[in-house]
């Protein structure tokens, strides 16, 4: 039996020029690049969660009895406010991530392609978010086990979520600003904690604000993580939601405005 | 004759600093420019300013015909660029950083994984397709730089200083594939601080210092121009070394000299029989004369240190 070998294409023949795609899909790609980046080095999973574990693990045995009396006490205020920690350090990410590429010369080359400009950040923030939703489900799950107890309802989690998604894209503005400007990714490391942990530890996320003088308590209370914490101790354990919840998204409009024009100016502007 | 690259009084300054000073570039299609100067002479700002990455402040540029500026986006579906670092992610293997690439350019999974694998067989990197390119020596980032540029089958392709800090191996192997890219056609416009690779890989060659142009020609031509040969005389007796020098400051005007030879530029060839006849005539026997072609090392060190327009206050970054 015979049989005719298709003519093989040429090996070199060149690569059709490929079609205009929507931003959609091009940020797809850009996100799961990302998500490729973690089969590869599968410890980013464990470096983003293990910090949220480790400070249920901390919370829950060295802080409860003195805060709260007793574990479960503790944990119900704490968490709440875990997860809004874990959104911030997430974010900071972020702009760890963009600074890299920034400085690495990648995001050059994405700038040289036939491509959306903003493709690459809403790639990112699309996979960061993948991120923030692994780390937040470890920290649940782990402080479930030590007890913590949704007492609402748990289909607040979806709402839950979806204000965490909105706070935490307001806020990837800002760390796109630092990702853009910084001159290495240490450096957005360094400006990350130096901003980020006080920003989580002077709000009501650990400590209620009563406990605190007077002029820090003004500071907490207009401090968007008390803000983003309220509501979610309201979601989760009981409480006020409306007014945090509005509180949250105003807070997040107001880093919208004051970041956006910010950032897009620095992100079109050549370097 | 169509251009694929053309740029007239192109500018560009960043604050108080001139990074290009009025810059006129013409590539023909299917040929390679080198873009020749010492660091910080404006060649990355050029390069940025033609893949449509900067703005310039002043003069227009054209690709193929479109607009930097006005079509940037029909300048970015047919141009490659590899800057200065291999701009690849670390994390991913080989076939994913094109892949990537492919797929940001629309092509499907399939596709893109075909022209990925294709793209490093070519560049020998077929065996390390799927590690991860954190793996990669310093020569093979660059090669799989070049191949993540080459994706698209970009027609004009910009290199920014492809081989530096490559060792000589790793080098010649870019070159290859760099030869390989002109036989198939594309268009290259290549920066360098390294003479011997302009020499190697380009048609014309442009040197830039201080934002401005400071030469432009073929590598022969500017050799020719710019440098001047030597005329090198050494007598079988060095003591007669004075009396060739006052012969040869007669016929030529000027010398030069060491313990052996007695050196003149060359400004015109008739120098040499009359240099000869007047040697003959007062009866010094020669070991050597010999007229020396200049290197490019010379010519761009000349052009470089000597730019009459230095007074100038050009700085860049």
């Amino acid at each position: 039996m015979t049989t005719v070998a298709p003519a093989d294409a040429p090996a070199d023949a060149p690569a059709a020029r490929p079609r205009r795609t929507g931003v959609l899909r091009q940020s797809g790609t850009v996100a799961w690049r990302q998500l490729v980046q973690i089969k590869h080095s599968p410890e980013t999973l464990l470096e983003v969660g293990i910090q949220p574990v480790m400070f249920v693990f901390m919370f829950a045995f060295v802080l409860a009895g003195a805060m709260a009396g007793s574990r479960h006490a503790y944990l119900q205020f704490a968490v709440p406010g875990l997860i809004v920690q874990s959104t911030v350090l997430i974010t900071a990410r972020t702009a760890i991530g963009l600074n890299t590429d920034v400085t690495k010369g990648l995001f050059d080359r994405l700038r040289s392609l036939p491509i959306s400009r903003t493709a690459p950040l809403i790639g990112r923030i699309a996979a960061d978010f993948v991120m923030l939703l692994w780390s937040i489900a470890l920290l649940l799950g782990f402080s479930i086990l030590l007890s913590f107890r949704v007492t609402t309802h748990w289909y607040q989690l979806a709402p839950m979520l979806l204000l965490v998604w909105v706070f935490s894209f307001s806020l990837s503005w800002a760390a796109i600003l630092a990702g853009l400007k910084a001159s290495s990714p240490e450096n957005v490391q360094a400006l990350a904690f130096g901003i980020m942990l006080p920003l989580t530890f002077l709000s009501d996320s650990f400590v209620v604000a009563k406990t605190m003088p007077g002029w820090l308590q003004a500071i907490v209370k207009v401090n968007p993580v008390t803000m983003l914490a309220d509501s979610i101790r309201g979601m989760l354990v009981g409480g006020p939601v409306a007014e945090p919840v509005t509180k949250t998204l105003i807070a997040c409009a107001v880093l919208l405005v004051a970041f956006v024009p910010l950032t897009l100016r620095a992100y079109h502007r050549e370097r | 004759m169509t251009y694929a690259i053309q740029a007239t009084g192109l500018s560009k300054r960043y604050g108080e600093t001139v990074a290009l000073h009025s810059v006129d570039l013409e590539v023909p299609a299917g040929t390679v420019l080198g873009l020749l100067g010492p660091n910080g002479a404006g060649k990355t700002t050029a390069v940025r300013i033609l893949a449509t990455l900067a703005g310039p402040d002043g003069g227009e540029a054209r690709v193929l015909g479109h607009d930097v500026v006005k079509e940037a986006g029909r300048v970015r579906e047919l141009i490659g660029l590899t800057g200065q670092f291999a701009a690849i992610d670390e994390l991913l293997s080989g076939v994913e950083n094109l892949m990537f690439i492919g797929r940001l350019l629309g092509l499907s999974r399939a596709e893109s994984r075909r022209v990925a694998v294709d793209l490093l067989e070519r560049f020998g990197l077929a065996e390390a397709a799927d590690r991860s390119a954190k793996t990669y020596s310093g020569g093979m980032r660059r090669r799989l730089d070049l191949a993540a540029c080459l994706v698209g089958a970009p027609k004009v392709i910009f290199l920014d200083e492809p081989t530096t800090g490559l060792d000589p191996n790793a080098r010649d192997q870019l070159w290859e594939i760099i030869r390989g890219e002109v036989a198939r056609g594309v268009t290259i416009l290549l920066t360098t601080q390294y003479l011997e690779e302009a020499d190697q890989l380009a048609d014309d060659i442009v040197v830039i210092d201080r934002g401005s142009v400071v030469a432009q020609g073929t590598p022969q031509t500017l050799k020719q121009e710019v440098g001047r040969p030597t005329l090198l005389v050494r007598p079988v007796d060095s003591a007669r070394l004075d009396r060739v020098a006052d012969i040869v400051t007669e016929v030529a005007g000027e010398h030069t000299r060491d313990e052996r030879f007695v050196k003149t530029r060359v400004n015109d060839t008739g120098i040499l029989p009359a240099v000869v006849r007047r040697l003959d005539d007062a009866g010094i026997e020669v070991a050597e004369l010999s007229i020396r072609e200049p290197s490019l090392d010379e010519v761009f060190k000349q052009l470089t240190t000597e730019n009459p327009e230095s007074t100038k206050k050009v700085t860049t970054p």
